[in-house]
């Protein structure tokens, strides 16, 4: 097997290098400045942001901590994986109302019920699929493991039937008017299109007080970070190149004896996780949960930040989603009405201009991370020009 | 068969191409589906096609092929555009749907799907290079070479060269050119990594779609090389129109013609059959200049 060489006459060839380094494999180097980059991260979140900013501003930190969230796994799932998904809100709201439920249910005390059901439903006594909920046992792991069921049901559908591109970010986005009707049209259960609101306590604490706002803000900024460097090992694992593969040539993987479903189903998985728990963290912070905060608009405005930031660099969805959800309070308070414009127009240069996100002049600059490369295909893209070659053969 | 053995004849079959990591690796893949690894030993095995038959929407595309291929052949597959060459590897390698018989060895492929016939050892390239080219030269073969890793070794980072990729960077030669995205390589480096991603993906079977396409004369020398060396311990057919190629490297020949086989024998035999020559118009040299567009 090593008998041959067939590269050109002109070309010599000499054994590999001993030390050839794979390009995306961090040496010891780089794994410092990595434990820098979170160290830096970690200080900004936890020591400048809470001395800098008012409790208001910080409250409002957190909130976008919770979206920039939902973007790592969108970034995951749409950066790396290549599939679309509009329809994270799905996840968010399953995350957000698992906890607003538990929350509810210990506001109103052992036995009592959330004082809208009294209101809407005239309901006696508590419905059958509220009562688990009543348990942080079963309420806080549903939070992330609820959304992941769904997304593994709905990708095990989808996957499987090779609905990719458009047509899977259309599936996502119905996913997300689908849940936003069903819980509008069972008011007397899931308190409408009011959502779950006025949740004042968190696990025996005083949300309407300062100091717990600041310890939910902190639990969310640590959350943050903890998913981050679960994202860069993912991305950075063997899963995370296979991802990549599959990303840009889908058929060709299936060619090498991978299942390129299941390979796809885990990223859209974790990044439903990730969008479960953004949501459950979202409803301490924010203090309500409500169909407007999960349905379409919102889950487009989760993957408007990944693309704005960069889709497929690990930094690039949370600063993105952080940098437009900042950018929405601070214009829509000075120029009310403006910021749905502006956001179109931030959205369209993005896509027409710099289809992999602003970080992909860092990386142009810097080129480390070869997958995070600017995209060259276009946005909806996900590699399909070579897997439609080899997938109709006309004869 | 015993996990023991198994892991065994494994050792057996690459014995200085296991580094201690990868040996442990390559075990957990084994652990995870034993039965498939009984199967890819050393073993050599022929590909039987039998009365094949594939139509879309009416039209026949392959009308009652069939071909024996036998263990460690090299068979060329030509025929004019439209003739179903490409059509035959697609049924073979489950792109597409198609009655009759494929076996190759013990294992009847038709009705799998693709990935599983690719797990059997059954492994092709396309007239367009499809390598991942946001991808570095090693990411390709370290990915083609993993089909059988467990999720445990999947979810960790990959640490240096697993061995089989190493030899295949030697085979092909593009160890130099290993670190760099596949997108930067030239035409010809492209096809040869297509066919360093089937060595290391273990296939016994490989089924190439005009491998020397475009490619330069001392690229198609050294194309035909390497072929003649992975022939060694695998059978190999080739779609192919340069008939200068096909006289060299073609050990055997099957010739299509819309949708059945025309001819079969040696490079002269078929060369001789005047029924061949009436389908290339006359001369079968003349068939690589004839050839127009891309036959899909």
């Amino acid at each position: 097997m090593t008998a041959v060489t067939p590269a050109p006459p002109s070309t010599v060839v000499r054994p590999a290098p001993a030390g050839a380094v794979p390009p995306n494999r961090p040496a010891g180097r780089s794994r410092l400045r990595t434990l820098a980059g979170f160290a830096f991260g970690a200080a900004l979140l936890f020591a400048v942001a809470p001395l800098v900013l008012s409790d208001f501003r910080l409250a409002l930190l957190a909130k976008y901590l919770c979206v920039a969230m939902v973007a790592v796994g969108i970034g995951i799932a749409w950066g790396r994986g290549g599939m679309l998904t509009l329809g994270q809100g799905v996840f968010f709201g399953l995350g957000g109302y698992a906890m607003a439920m538990h929350l509810k249910l210990a506001d109103a005390g052992p036995g009592g019920m959330p004082d809208f059901m009294q209101l809407y439903g005239q309901l006696d006594e508590l419905p059958l699929w509220w009562r688990p909920f009543a348990s942080p046992w079963f309420a806080l792991p549903a939070t992330v493991l609820l959304p992941m069921a769904v997304a593994f049901g709905l990708g095990s559908l989808v996957f499987r039937r090779r609905v990719r591109g458009a047509y899977f970010a259309i599936l996502s986005q119905a996913l997300a008017a689908a849940m936003v009707i069903l819980l509008i049209g069972q008011q007397g259960t899931t308190g409408g299109t009011n959502g779950l609101t006025d949740i004042t306590g968190f696990f025996g604490y005083d949300l309407d007080d300062p100091v717990n706002q600041r310890m939910v803000y902190f639990i969310i900024a640590g959350t943050l970070l903890a998913l981050l460097a679960l994202t860069r090992q993912l991305i950075h694992s063997r899963y995370g190149e296979l991802l990549v593969a599959v990303r840009d040539g889908e058929e060709r993987v299936r060619f090498l004896g991978y299942d390129p479903a299941s390979v796809k189903l885990v990223a859209y998985v974790v990044a439903a996780g990730m969008a479960g728990l953004a949501g459950a963290l979202f409803v301490p912070a924010v203090g309500i949960i409500s169909p407007a905060l999960i349905g379409i608009v919102p889950s487009i405005e989760f993957v408007i930040g990944v693309a704005v930031g960069g889709r497929a660099t690990l930094l690039g969805p949370v600063l993105g989603a952080v940098a437009v959800a900042w950018a929405r309070t601070a214009l829509s308070e000075r120029f009310p009405g403006t910021w749905t414009y502006l956001q179109g127009l931030l959205f369209v240069v993005v896509v027409a201009f710099l289809p992999g996100g602003l970080a992909s002049l860092w990386a142009l600059a810097r080129r480390r991370d070869v997958a995070a490369q600017p995209l060259r295909r276009g946005w909806l893209s996900l590699g399909r020009r070579r897997a439609e070659r080899t997938e109709v053969p006309a004869a | 068969m015993s996990e023991r053995t198994e892991r065994r004849e494994g050792r057996e079959r690459m014995p200085s191409q296991h580094g201690m990591s990868e040996r442990t690796e390559r075990r957990e893949g084994r652990e995870r589906m034993p039965s498939q690894h009984g199967m890819s030993g050393e073993r050599l095995d022929g590909l039987s096609v039998r009365d094949l038959r594939v139509s879309f929407d009416g039209f026949t595309a392959v009308d009652g092929v069939s071909l024996e291929v036998p263990a460690g052949d090299i068979r060329f597959l030509i025929g004019p555009n439209g003739a179903g060459k490409t059509t035959v590897v697609d049924a073979v390698t489950g792109l597409v749907r198609a009655t009759g018989s494929v076996r190759f060895g013990e294992e009847e492929l038709l009705g799998r799907p693709v990935h599983r016939i690719s797990r059997l050892g059954i492994g092709r390239t396309f007239q367009t290079s499809t390598v991942f080219e946001e991808l570095s030269v090693l990411q390709n073969l370290d990915i083609a070479a993993g089909a059988r890793r467990s999720w445990a070794t999947l979810a960790r980072r990959r640490r240096g060269v697993p061995d089989e990729v190493a030899a295949a960077l030697e085979t092909i030669g593009l160890a130099e050119r290993a670190a760099d995205l596949a997108g930067t390589l030239a035409h010809g480096q492209k096809q040869w990594l297509e066919i360093g991603m089937l060595l290391v993906q273990d296939a016994r079977l490989l089924l190439l779609d005009e491998p020397v396409a475009g490619m330069s004369h001392e690229e198609r020398d050294a194309t035909g090389a390497l072929l003649e060396t992975v022939s060694r311990d695998r059978t190999v057919v080739v779609i192919e129109h340069d008939m200068d190629f096909l006289r060299r490297f073609a050990r055997s020949v099957t010739v299509l013609h819309a949708g059945r086989v025309l001819s079969e024998g040696t490079v002269a035999q078929v060369q001789a059959d005047p029924r061949v020559q009436e389908v290339y118009l006359g001369h079968p040299v003349d068939a690589g200049s004839a050839r127009t567009g891309l036959e899909a």
